[in-house]
């Protein structure tokens, strides 16, 4: 499997070469990579099916943990089929849709790159691999939100999706460090085979909530939907196949893959349908108001999220299957109306509801793909949709839990369920026709014909289910529960409740829709639902922190540069003080001043020069004291065994005073004078500094010193680097490398020291 | 002797620090020297003082005989001198072009660069 994913992000590299030759070449390359896909993880079904996993492993970071893992079991099959097989479509449809854009070739790299990366993650084994391929969907959909980088609203759109969802998988990550320092693993396959370990642990509440974080931002949950549907902003077929059919669903798949892991605890399971439920109602309720298409189906889409997450929290066998059944017919019919979106917009210039009528006579395919699309998502019978929302009524009867607030949620977000889709589709299709702003014609080929298999395949799916989802539906719930499962899945159950519930949904949601005017305006009306809007408070946090860092900046980065010298010299004043001070007892300090009264010449001349440095009015005057200080340094290393210093010290000052002087003398006399005051704080910061560094020295100089290292010099010198001298042998053999590098530095400085100086002697020239 | 060093080396920091806090930037200059000479010290004298007995190894004799000064301060500082004295002659080659283009030598005047709108 890891060759399908490097061959996967390979080809998106290699696709501008293909650009260079023919313009067109990306699109149709890209969808027959997602087509080779396909047929790759279609031969992978029988033995998938009759109960396996394929497993793989190549070595990455074996000495922690982390390797290219792979693990293919029913419900990472399942979203690699979705993934290359929608994505087949997907692309074909785009190689069209996008061909007179100008940069198409870095569309389809950054398409490819998404869906290897998805591939990735569904397929991965390891935690660590499954973070990154997570992040790797987020910097993907980041690039493809944003392609008409042009657009301020694309940058904010993409921006807001990069830090709500990278934010999340932050935090996820997290959780993944415990779970490895807790299990010894990152293997998932591993951790499957220890359920318990996790849930039992002191830490699993913190744990999940990482993992929940992680899962709600990246499938659009409640508090953290609102980027989904400022996502629209890509391209319609990114916004098809990222933002409904499959990247949305990564979070669902993290849930569904920890279930056994992290799942079965009233925790987790309240925590899931909470979220969920919440999701469910407040986004249908939303897209009831939109008029843009792709913002209609964007909110349905963020609903049906929410439904599949409230599926998984409910966790009996029934709700996993409704989870299952749902997930496929959704993705296949919201890419499908996405998709058609995408030709209302390019046909007709438009995306407003509000002025699309009567296409159907334009557009015969289209509104026939369409009603089958729509058929499906209103849950009629024989489509898939029909089985799927069976299930769920099904499952949240039977389960009865919450009863009777549940099923009521549920009947009342399926009935709006039914009044979107109707908006979707009804409304542009049916009555008679209004003029648009470009000249209505049906899609071209490329643009009809995927959404029109798609659309059948909802219908095929449905009347076939028995045979052709029974067995992949099991082998998805084998791996979300851990154990098989085996149960025939029908379409017809006869004349019970569930499907009565669904007839009246049906009817309920057409009359909702033939009079939602008259609930729009109520809900429109209430300005309190601006501060509901998390939206809102992710701009007010954003702006917030923009404000702080602007503040913290102007309170730190004055441009003065005595403010940063002074909070540096109060920080080391106050915490080496206060260390210093606390652990080394006074009596412990007995400083040796013992000395011999050249020595304390030698110091005072120190002293005083530095005195005079510090006082003299003029700078050559000042230039003078600071080579009296340097040569008294030079004397007391020559006092002390150390002549190379000496030398090197005198030759230096000796070139440090002429180079004061050639460059200085001509300056006038100092001009600037601080306040006294301030010269008083000055000297208290620096006269602080200084005598915390002379307790320093009294006290270390008073404890004895055994230096291995400088046995080992003494002794190695002559034999290995077979020199007399020791500081000599250092520098140019034990250091050498040091040396090298110092010289390095004094070749730049020189460098720089003589292209300056031509520059000023030019200037002065002119 | 060791105390003696101790007060020298507090004294060059405090010169060095209040140096680097003046307006002028010849006296932030001066400051920068003072700073290397009083860390040249520092390591000097921590790593123990010996008089007179240079780390060199006789004729004949295969390694140096106690006692000696330590020789690692020394390679340590006699590479800190080297440095000192490139920041040094850039620092004040830089100090006469910002001179010529500036007009001043005040570092309070230099600090528009700093500042965010």
């Amino acid at each position: 499997m890891i060759e399908v994913i490097l061959l996967s992000f390979l080809s998106a590299f290699l696709l501008p070469l293909f650009f260079r030759f023919n313009k067109k070449l990306p699109g149709i390359i890209s969808t027959l990579v997602a087509f080779f896909l396909f047929i790759y993880f279609a031969s992978t079904l029988p033995t998938i099916l009759s109960g396996n996993v394929i497993k793989e492993s190549t070595p990455w970071f074996p000495a922690v943990g982390i390797n290219f893992s792979f693990y293919l079991d029913g419900l990472s099959l399942l979203f690699a089929l979705l993934i290359t097989g929608i994505g087949t479509v997907v692309f074909l449809y785009a190689s069209k849709y996008m061909e007179d854009y100008k940069y198409s070739a870095r569309f389809f790299v950054y398409l490819t790159s998404f869906m290897a990366s998805m591939l990735g993650l569904v397929l991965s084994d390891n935690l660590i691999l499954l973070f990154i391929f997570l992040e790797l969907t987020s910097v993907t959909s980041f690039l493809l939100i944003g392609f008409k980088h042009e657009k301020e609203s694309s940058r904010y759109a993409a921006l807001q999706a990069l830090i709500v969802t990278g934010t999340g998988g932050l935090i996820l990550f997290a959780g993944i460090i415990a779970i490895g320092i807790i299990a010894g693993t990152f293997n998932i396959s591993d951790l499957l085979s220890n359920q318990q370990l996790i849930v039992q642990h002191s830490a699993y509440g913190l744990i999940l909530f990482t993992f929940l974080l992680g899962a709600f931002t990246k499938s659009a949950q409640f508090p953290f939907h609102f980027w989904l549907p400022s996502a629209m902003e890509a391209p319609t077929p990114v916004s098809a196949y990222l933002h409904s059919a499959t990247m949305v669903k990564a979070g669902v798949f993290l849930l569904a893959r920890m279930n056994p892991i992290l799942g079965g605890t009233e925790l987790w399971q309240n925590s899931l349908i909470l979220f969920g439920t919440i999701t469910m109602l407040f986004a249908i309720l939303t897209a009831v108001k939109q008029t843009d298409l792709k913002k209609i189906l964007a909110y349905s889409t963020v609903s049906i999220l929410g439904t599949l997450v409230m599926l998984i929290g409910i966790g009996t066998d029934f709700a996993i299957r409704a989870m299952i059944i749902t997930l496929i017919a959704h993705a296949i019919y919201k890419a499908t109306l996405f998709l058609i979106s995408g030709t209302i917009d390019s046909q007709t210039g438009t995306r407003d509801v509000t002025k699309l009528r009567g296409l159907k006579d334009k557009m015969p395919i289209t509104f026939a793909t369409a009603i089958l699309a729509m058929l499906s998502m209103f849950g009629i019978i024989p489509f898939l949709g029909f089985i799927g929302k069976e299930t769920l009524l099904d499952s949240v009867i039977r389960s009865g839990l919450y009863f009777p607030f549940l099923p009521i949620i549920v009947f009342v977000s399926s009935v709006f369920v039914i009044a979107v889709a109707s908006i979707v589709v009804l409304r542009p299709f049916l009555f008679a026709f209004k003029k648009t702003p470009r000249d209505v014609t049906e899609a071209p080929f490329r643009m009809w014909i995927g959404p029109a298999l798609l659309s059948l395949l909802g219908l095929v799916f449905g009347i076939s289910a028995t045979y052709s989802l029974t067995s992949i539906v099991n082998s998805v719930s084998a791996s979300i529960f851990n154990f098989n499962s085996d149960y025939t899945i029908k379409l017809w159950y006869g004349f019970n409740l569930n499907f009565f519930l669904s007839v009246l949904i049906v009817l309920v949601g057409l009359v909702f829709y033939r009079y939602r005017n008259i609930f729009i305006k109520i809900v429109s009306h209430s300005a309190i639902i601006n501060y509901v809007k998390p939206s809102f408070w992710y701009d007010k946090f954003i702006s917030g922190l923009n404000k702080l860092a602007t503040t913290q900046t102007s309170l730190l980065q004055t441009g003065f540069l005595r403010h940063y010298i002074i909070i540096i010299m109060l920080a080391f004043i106050v915490f080496v003080g206060y260390t210093f001070f606390r652990n080394i007892p006074l009596s412990e300090i007995n400083p040796n001043f013992n000395s011999t009264t050249y020595e304390k010449i030698l110091a005072g001349v120190i002293v005083i020069s530095a005195f005079f440095v510090v006082k003299a009015k003029s700078r050559l005057y000042a230039i003078i004291s600071m080579g009296v200080v340097g040569y008294s340094i030079a004397i007391i290393f020559v006092l002390y065994g150390a002549p190379d210093l000496a030398l090197t010290q005198f030759a230096i000052e000796t070139l440090s005073v002429i180079l004061f002087v050639f460059v200085l003398y001509k300056l006038p006399k100092y001009q600037n004078f601080s306040h006294p005051t301030r010269r008083m704080r000055d000297f208290l910061i620096a006269g602080s500094s200084g005598l915390i560094i002379t307790l320093i020295v009294f006290y270390v100089t008073s404890i004895q010193l055994q230096s291995e290292v400088k046995k080992f010099f003494s002794e190695t010198s002559l034999p290995i680097g077979m020199g007399r001298n020791v500081v000599n042998v250092i520098i140019v053999d034990f250091r050498a490398l040091d040396t090298l590098g110092e010289i390095t530095v004094l070749g730049i400085a020189a460098i720089g020291v003589f292209s300056m100086l031509k520059l000023i002697l030019r200037e002065e020239k002119n | 002797m060791e105390a003696l060093l101790a007060i020298v080396i507090g004294v060059l920091y405090t010169a060095g620090i209040y140096m680097m806090l003046r307006r002028s930037l010849v006296k932030v200059i001066f400051g920068l020297v003072f700073l290397g000479h009083a860390a040249n010290l520092l390591i000097f004298t921590l790593g123990r003082i010996t008089t007179g007995k240079p780390p060199f190894v006789a004729a004949g004799a295969t390694s140096v005989v106690e006692p000696f000064a330590d020789p690692l301060p020394q390679a340590l500082i006699l590479t800190a001198i080297i440095i000192g004295f490139g920041v040094q002659a850039f620092a004040i080659i830089l100090f006469k072009k910002a001179y010529h283009t500036v007009g001043t030598d005040d570092v309070d005047k230099m600090n528009s660069t700093d500042r965010i709108e």
